[in-house]
């Protein structure tokens, strides 16, 4: 481990102020600190971020609102997270293990490095941690690579299971820098790896996750996360779907649908949500409009199953979906 | 012969220390003015060193000093090979060339004066290769197919014959993952000279052929060389032979006069120091239509390194486990680019009896006879490979017990016929055998006069719960409560022991103590009076006349139910059941642990456990606990365990055949048999994936 110094920032100006001057924040550290320790991660300059005002979980009319340093763990059982949003505490509940959950905010959670094998080697290529040196995976092991949203030059997964739910439902995160405040779409914060797979996210530098706000959806308890791993549990998913699914008698309304697992990034599936407008909850259905998930999937040497597994994911989380009253 | 210890659920005698943190392991004896050294490995997989930047880390703070093969002391390299140490081939002499045979390869180690700085300059410090491709896979044609020197092939009759005239035959071939054992302990050592004399806290499950390695290793008296080693954190195998990293402690302490620790991190675990090795298989049997086995060919391969030939048992179960007329069993070792394997709980059997257990289950649904009662049809009578009755044998009654407990009948035989809801169920069952081994091992007691009985073996205990186990074998003998038994192992001065493995510590040193505590009792009676401890050592080993007389083995049946999600391809184990026939259980407690363990572990090779190399330079690619999965408890829901009465006069004097092995073997069988009764699917490689299902 390369040494560092840690202080910890006593307000949100601060905090920003020395990340402007080149600090890194650190919440629950069950990223940064693993990384740090492999010298995947490098920074000289760490800003604990914990005694930020930033815990909060609430409700706000229909919508969730949830502090950036709120834990895991506490999100997922939160009586509002339950009450408008049950597919996230699923989400939550599914990822990780207690200890880490206890631990991990969930603006560390969003910003989460990709859990590529090759990306913590030190000693192998990986465009992700040095530009322009290679890609590992691509004709190496690349068994949990992704299908959607892969370049040649990096094909590794964004693993954060949450991320899922949060961009199904169109979660905006709130965030604040040097140069002010904004608000965008979670989906937005993340990129695709095109040719600068270095680039994982659009924050700013010194830019600050302050909150999450879920907007409520009239639907929003006919839904489920749904996350398919060889291990019942304490593993990434291989693939894993958010379905939220608007129902009047057996015919769906509405859908909103995302997968991990499947993408470079959260997967939000529009074509797939429009293809179910108006169709009846029914396998045969269900199957021919998850097909439409793995259009231009390119899968390497190790994943293929993918292209299989996706779909029967997509169908499985909208049938579960749809057996909640 | 009543017994009052033995036979009785005592707890752990060292469960407190344990769970208060007063137990130390190997890396947790910190010696004051400690250096810490980091081992460098290689990033090629084969090759040799071209150059090493040492003198610019040299420079950084902290570092005391750096070694590579270009200026580390050369070793004596005596030759040494102890009872686990493969018979044919050298070991790897660490730091003395150039030469990189396997990816992660020791090529140069740091000491510093704290342990960041060490990493900081194994991380900085600049090594150049000319690199080769290595052949890391078995299937590989150029990999080099070995005859192992220790032969292991059986023939009786002509099995190619009697396949090719049996009315029923099926052939299959079986792929197994490599394995790393991946104790929750990593290992460790902690090395101190005074003068010429050495002295090792290190992580052992063989202490005193640690002592005799090391002392070969530099070319030092044995005397001058004391292991310690009172507890370990899991080993499953791993810390059965003296790897390089012992030998780089030694190394390091001695260039800089300093104490000095060396800890391995998970990564490294997955380099040098053994692993189970890849297996392929073929299996061939032929039957009469009543299910009768006229023919069993069993062949198969395993990795091996360049540099050694490990060999395991992996088809050795095929000549006594059924009964048949014509057998021929094969066994070749593919040597690779890789570290040596070393032996991981249930050697050899867990692998091979996965083939044959699977060839015959295939063989009862093509017959369409109970897969249980394809075995008692095939039931020998006596050992058929050497001629020799059992010196007990239980199988079928533990299928029996099983089938009741687990309620086999209940099953419905055909496949894909069970469902829960969309879930398809299947059961299935499959038989485990381990060899009921006894070594050598001495023991010495001492009798204080205040009433207390010491008890001292060289011996180790890696969880299993030795300490408890040989507790009740004193307390029992010497007639005294348990707590008036003080029992101390782990230390290379103290009367040897074999290796702590091959399930054979309760015979072996059980015996011995047993044997220490009878002496000790004969003096007492001469010396009824006496101020003065009274002391006894014995020294015991298997009976060579009942040796020559009987096949000894432990014997046991294993089912497990699995739930599969048709659509996502998801198996989960519902429940398993284990029922085994081992002879005296010692302690049902301990040995209840001891088997669930095993089958945890064997759930793991069915449905997880794979080392994952990368072919372009044989790194494992998955060295991390985040992707080498292993079973957590949601994985393992209802795992139950049954011992069968057997008396068995022969095996040794205590009546043990041990446990730790064969709680592992039959379980994956079990579970892919489970598997196909579910989905009619038949795999034969291991680990079984959800990815394996989504055409089930
Ligand atoms: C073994 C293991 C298994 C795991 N399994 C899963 C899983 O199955 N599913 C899953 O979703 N996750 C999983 N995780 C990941 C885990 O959820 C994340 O490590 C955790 O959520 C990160 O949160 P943290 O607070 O610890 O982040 P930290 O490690 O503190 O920070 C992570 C990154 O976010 C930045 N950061 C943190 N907070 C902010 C903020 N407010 N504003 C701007 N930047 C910020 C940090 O600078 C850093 O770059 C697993 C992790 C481990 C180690
Ligand atoms: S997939 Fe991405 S993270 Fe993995 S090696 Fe390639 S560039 Fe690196």
């Amino acid at each position: 481990m390369i040494p560092f110094t840690i202080t910890q920032a006593p307000s949100t100006h601060e905090a920003i102020q020395a990340a402007a001057a080149g600090g890194r924040y650190i919440a629950g550290g069950t990223t940064l600190i693993d990384l740090m320790r492999e010298e995947v991660e490098r920074p000289d300059r760490l800003i604990d971020i914990n005694a930020l005002p930033l815990k909060h979980i609430r409700a706000e009319g229909p919508d969730l609102i949830i502090g950036a340093l709120a834990r895991m763990s506490e999100v997922a059982v939160h009586p509002d997270t339950r009450r408008l949003h049950p597919v996230i505490g699923e989400a939550l509940i599914e990822g990780a293990s207690p200890q880490l959950r206890n631990m991990a905010s969930m603006g560390g959670n969003l910003l989460q490095r990709v859990r590529c094998p090759y990306f913590r080697m030190l000693d192998a290529p990986c465009n992700k941690r040095i530009p322009g040196s290679g890609c590992s995976a691509i004709d190496g092991l690349n068994i949990g690579h992704a299908i959607l949203g892969t370049s040649d030059q990096c094909a590794a997964t964004h693993p954060s299971d949450v991320a899922v739910a949060l961009v199904a439902l169109e979660a905006t995160m709130r965030v604040q820098g040097p140069q002010g405040e904004r608000t965008f779409p979670v989906e937005e914060l993340y990129r695709l790896p095109g040719d600068t797979p270095h680039l994982e996210h659009t924050l700013l530098p010194g830019e600050l996750i302050v909150e999450i706000r879920v907007p409520g959806l009239s639907y929003s308890r006919r839904a489920r996360y749904l996350k398919v791993r060889d291990r019942a549990s304490y593993e990434f998913a291989l693939i894993a779907a958010a379905a939220v699914i608007d129902l009047d008698g057996g015919v769906i309304r509405e859908a909103r649908l995302a997968v991990g697992g499947a993408g470079t990034r959260p997967w939000r599936l529009r074509a797939v949500e429009q293809a179910l407008k108006g169709k009846r909850l029914e396998r045969a259905t269900l199957e021919a409009a998850a097909r439409t998930a793995v259009e231009g999937a390119r899968p390497l040497s190790g994943n293929q199953y993918k292209v299989e597994l996706l779909p029967r994911t997509i169908v499985r989380a909208l049938e579960l979906a749809g057996e909640i009253a | 012969m009543t017994m009052n210890v033995i036979g009785k659920p005592v707890a752990r005698v060292d469960g407190r220390d344990k769970v208060t943190g007063r137990a130390l392991y190997a890396a947790e004896f910190n010696q004051s003015n400690q250096a810490y050294a980091v081992i460098v490995n290689a990033t090629v997989g084969l090759g040799r060193i071209t150059g090493i930047d040492q003198a610019a880390v040299a420079k950084m703070p902290g570092v005391l000093s750096v070694l590579s093969h270009l200026n580390a002391p050369k070793l004596a390299y005596r030759p040494h090979k102890g009872s686990i140490d493969p018979k044919t081939g050298e070991r790897l002499h660490v730091l003395q060339d150039e030469a990189v045979r396997f990816h992660g390869q020791p090529v140069a180690l740091i000491v510093a004066e704290t342990l960041d700085s060490a990493e900081r300059a194994a991380a900085a410090l600049r090594i150049t290769y000319e690199a080769q491709r290595p052949i890391i896979d078995i299937a590989d044609p150029d990999a080099r197919a070995i005859v192992p020197e220790s032969g292991r092939d059986h023939t009786r009759g002509d099995a190619e014959a009697a396949f090719a005239n049996a009315p029923v035959n099926l052939k299959a071939s079986y792929d197994i993952a490599r394995e790393n054992h991946n104790p929750m302990e990593p290992h460790a050592t902690v090395a101190v000279w005074k003068g010429d004399k050495l002295t090792l806290w290190s992580k052992s499950q063989y202490v005193v052929n640690e002592q005799a390695e090391i002392a070969a290793i530099f070319g030092i008296p044995l005397e001058n060389v004391q292991v310690i080693c009172p507890f370990i954190g899991g080993a499953f195998g791993t810390s059965l032979r003296t790897w390089s990293h012992v030998t780089l402690a030694a190394m390091a302490a001695r260039v800089t006069q300093r104490p000095v620790k060396l800890a391995l991190t998970r990564k490294q675990m997955f380099f040098t120091t053994g692993h189970r090795p890849r297996t392929l298989q073929h299996v061939a049997i032929g039957a009469t239509q009543d299910g009768k086995l006229t023919s069993l060919i069993h062949e198969g391969t395993g990795e091996t390194s360049r540099y050694e030939q490990f060999s395991e048992a992996l088809v050795a179960s095929s000549s006594y486990l059924v009964s048949c007329p014509n057998v021929t069993t094969r066994y070749r070792l593919a040597a690779l680019d890789t570290g040596t394997p070393v032996f991981m709980r249930g050697p050899g059997e867990a692998s091979g009896v996965f083939a044959l257990e699977s060839a015959l289950d295939e063989l009862s649904y093509k017959l369409n006879i109970d897969p249980i009662e394809l075995r008692r049809r095939n039931e020998p009578k006596l050992d058929e490979g050497v001629n020799k009755p059992f010196s007990s044998r239980s199988l079928i009654r533990c299928y029996d017990v099983g089938a009741e407990r687990f309620q086999w009948l209940n099953r419905m035989p055909q496949p894909r016929s069970m469902l829960d809801g969309r879930l398809r169920i299947g059961i299935g069952v499959a038989s485990a055998t381990y060899p009921a081994y006894q070594a050598q091992s001495s023991a010495r007691v001492r009798l204080l006069a205040s009433g207390i009985a010491e008890v001292e073996v060289a011996a180790s205990d890696m969880g299993p719960g030795t300490y408890t186990s040989m507790t009740q074998v004193a307390a029992e003998t010497l007639g005294l409560p348990i707590d008036k038994v003080r029992f101390s192992l782990g230390r290379s001065d103290f009367p040897p022991a074999p290796s702590h493995g091959g399930s054979w510590t309760m015979a072996s040193v059980g015996s011995a103590i047993r044997a220490a505590c009878i002496s000790v009792l004969e003096e007492a009676k001469k010396r009824p009076s006496t101020d003065r401890p009274l002391e006894a050592t014995a020294t015991t080993q298997r009976d060579a006349g009942v040796a020559g007389r009987f096949s000894m083995h432990a014997f046991g049946a294993v089912f497990a139910e699995v739930a599969i999600d048709p659509d996502v391809g998801t198996i989960r184990v519902r429940r398993a059941l284990g029922v085994y026939g081992a002879g005296r259980i010692i302690n049902p407690l301990l040995a209840t642990s001891q088997c669930t363990g095993g089958m945890i572990g064997g759930i793991g090779m069915a449905l997880m456990e794979r080392t994952v190399l990368d072919r372009r330079d044989g790194r494992p690619v998955n060295a991390h606990m985040a992707d080498y999965l292993m079973p957590v408890n949601l994985d393992t829901p209802k795992i139950e365990v049954q011992f069968v009465d057997e008396v068995d006069p022969h095996v040794n004097p205590l009546g043990v055949k041990g446990l730790g092995e064969i709680a592992l073997v039959g379980m994956a069988p079990a579970i892919a048999n489970a598997v196909f009764h579910a989905t009619g699917k038949r795999i034969r490689r291991l680990p079984i994936l959800l990815e394996d299902m989504l055409h089930a």
